[in-house]
């Protein structure tokens, strides 16, 4: 495509592309000048805003900062791994719940209507009540023994984002037209073959933005195990501020939860990218 | 039903499919009420009648994405009505092209052409590659095979389809109305490889609005009327010749087109 179009080319074509240059050339230069106004006028406001030197010790100390890193560097390992765990399990249950919620078969009635009750129920109820529900519930019937809070975290995170996960599993199943299973079906390929490389394929990229949301607030709300008393970032992050009344450490779980976040962002740009560049590429001569 | 079951004739000119009595219901819908016929070894078998008069469902039922609620369908000697029969194995035997939305989006068109070839007949991986690129390279095709259906036009789109049906040389192609939603200028590519498939022999069985084609190509017309096969006979009997006036009123609509 590039070299045939590279062989002539027109003064009109050179003017075009001198001008599209400029333009480029000149909304860089806008933007990184805007940025460094907005950046100056921030600095001003709080640098003349008189509880600025407080905020700044008891937020952005650097002796607390430097103290607390490691500390809340282990929590957040620990948030990693649930979240991992997590992750695994939100895709099983999900993808089984839409599988259910989608399945046409009468048998499979008591099923789907118990599958609905269940999305329903859970997406209704707040992360942090299914939490305490699962933590402190679960270990009060007393039949598994001692059970590690970090497991019920994980099993609770399972249980509440399943739900939103298997809702929008479900619209995508169903946005994947139903000649793309007649057709693989026309092929001999069967039932679950037809869901894992048709229908599955298809509907993860109709849904992948929406996968990407919630995956990223799921992230955050792995954090929300510290109500049980699991040491993770952000609980590492509390038991140094109690005993320092300094509140940097939570700036540093801030920092780190986002960190944690960046790749997952970049990720999704990166697939999204590929996406549209296949959409692009190829075929045309 | 089974102790009156029809044995399949067996020989050389034993009929690809034959179907006896076929009915089928949409809840109190008859679609198809009764309907008989045979389709012969490297015979092209036009499907016709009105729109609404059953021509997909039939195909449906033949392909077994729908299971008929009475009557039976032999491929060769399967009875494919049988619910003891592998379904899958059945359907794999069959070549389906439908109306649209044939290929998969997310797969270019070499892992569309090969995907049934390798997962479903265990074609080793080259083989399925080298094959499928040889029928492509037949309807001039080849050099699209990394591209993607949505960069392809629709005829493109579904000659693309037509070797995907055929990469497992299927007892039966099964072609339901595949130009109808083309646009006008692309029909004729598409109509084109199917005549020549009919003149190699493959065994069609097609559903289509395009009369002329189904004249010029057809070794036989069945014409669906209200459920019941109201003509089985050449083109030139059916389409010409015909007394039946319900036949000739049908055949009227498109002469004066
Ligand atoms: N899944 C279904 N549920 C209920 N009714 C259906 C279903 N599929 C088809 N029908 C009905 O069955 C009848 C025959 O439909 P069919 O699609 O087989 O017609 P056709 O001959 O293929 O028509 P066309 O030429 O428009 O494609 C129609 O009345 C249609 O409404
Ligand atoms: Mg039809």
């Amino acid at each position: 495509m590039s070299s045939t179009a590279q062989v002539h080319i027109s003064d009109v074509q050179r003017e075009r592309e001198q001008y599209d240059r400029r333009q480029n050339l000149q909304s860089v230069a806008t933007s990184i000048v805007s940025t460094l106004v907005l950046a100056f006028l921030v600095a001003l406001g709080l640098h003349y805003a008189p509880g600025w030197p407080k905020v700044k010790e008891s937020f952005f100390s650097g002796k607390y900062f430097a103290q607390a890193f490691p500390k809340v560097l282990q929590g957040l390992w620990l948030n990693l791994q649930v979240l991992f765990f997590a992750v695994i399990g939100v895709a099983i249950l999900g993808t089984l719940l839409a599988m259910i919620r989608t399945s046409r078969s009468p048998f499979l009635f008591p099923l789907r209507a118990l599958a609905q009750i269940y999305t329903t129920i859970m997406r209704g109820i707040p992360m942090i009540v299914v939490l305490y529900l699962i933590g402190f519930g679960i270990p009060g019937l007393a039949i598994f023994g001692r059970i590690p809070v970090a497991l019920l975290g994980t099993v609770a995170v399972i249980l509440s984002y399943s739900a939103y996960v298997a809702e929008v599993l479900r619209a995508g199943f169903e946005d994947v037209s139903p000649s793309q299973r007649a057709s693989a079906r026309s092929l001999g390929l069967t039932s679950g073959q037809t869901l894992r490389i048709v229908v599955i394929p298809q509907a993860l990229r109709k849904v992948a933005p929406a996968l990407m949301n919630d995956f990223i607030s799921m992230q955050k709300d792995v954090g929300l195990i510290s109500v049980l008393g699991a040491v993770d970032a952000v609980r590492a992050a509390q038991i140094l501020v109690a005993t320092s009344y300094n509140f940097t450490p939570y700036v540093v779980a801030s920092v780190l939860f986002i960190a944690t976040s960046v790749p997952f962002i970049l990720l999704n740009d990166w697939y999204s990218n590929r996406l549209r560049k296949r959409e692009q590429s190829g075929g045309m001569v | 039903m089974s102790i009156t079951t029809s044995t399949p004739e067996t020989g050389p000119e034993a009929p690809v499919l034959r179907l006896d009595q076929v009915r089928k219901s949409y809840g109190g819908n008859e679609v198809l009420k009764g309907i008989s016929f045979d389709i012969r070894p490297h015979e092209t078998v036009a499907l016709l009648g009105p729109s609404g008069s059953g021509k997909s469902t039939l195909m449906k039922c033949i392909n077994l994405l729908e299971r008929v609620n009475d009557g039976q369908i032999w491929l060769g000697d399967t009875d494919i009505t049988d619910p003891r029969v592998d379904r899958d194995r059945c359907r794999s035997r069959i070549g389906v092209v439908f109306q649209q939305f044939n290929l998969f989006p997310h797969m270019n068109v070499l892992k569309n052409v090969t995907l049934g070839a390798i997962k479903v007949h265990g074609v080793p991986k080259d083989q399925a590659r080298e094959r499928a690129l040889e029928l492509l390279d037949r309807i001039g095709m080849r050099q699209k095979a990394n591209a993607y259906p949505d960069q392809l036009s629709g005829g493109q789109q579904q000659r693309v389809a037509i070797v995907r049906s055929l990469m497992t040389d299927p007892e039966l192609l099964l072609l339901d109305e595949i130009t109808s939603a083309l646009d006008p200028m692309l029909v004729g590519e598409v109509l084109e490889m199917v005549s020549e498939l009919t003149d190699k022999g493959t065994t069609i069985l097609m559903a289509t609005h395009e009369m002329g084609f189904a004249h010029h190509a057809a070794d036989r017309i069945v014409l669906l009327l209200n459920g019941v096969i109201a003509e089985n006979g050449s083109p030139r009997q059916v389409m010409d010749e015909s007394e039946n006036p319900r036949t000739k009123e049908f055949f009227s609509h498109f002469r004066s087109l």
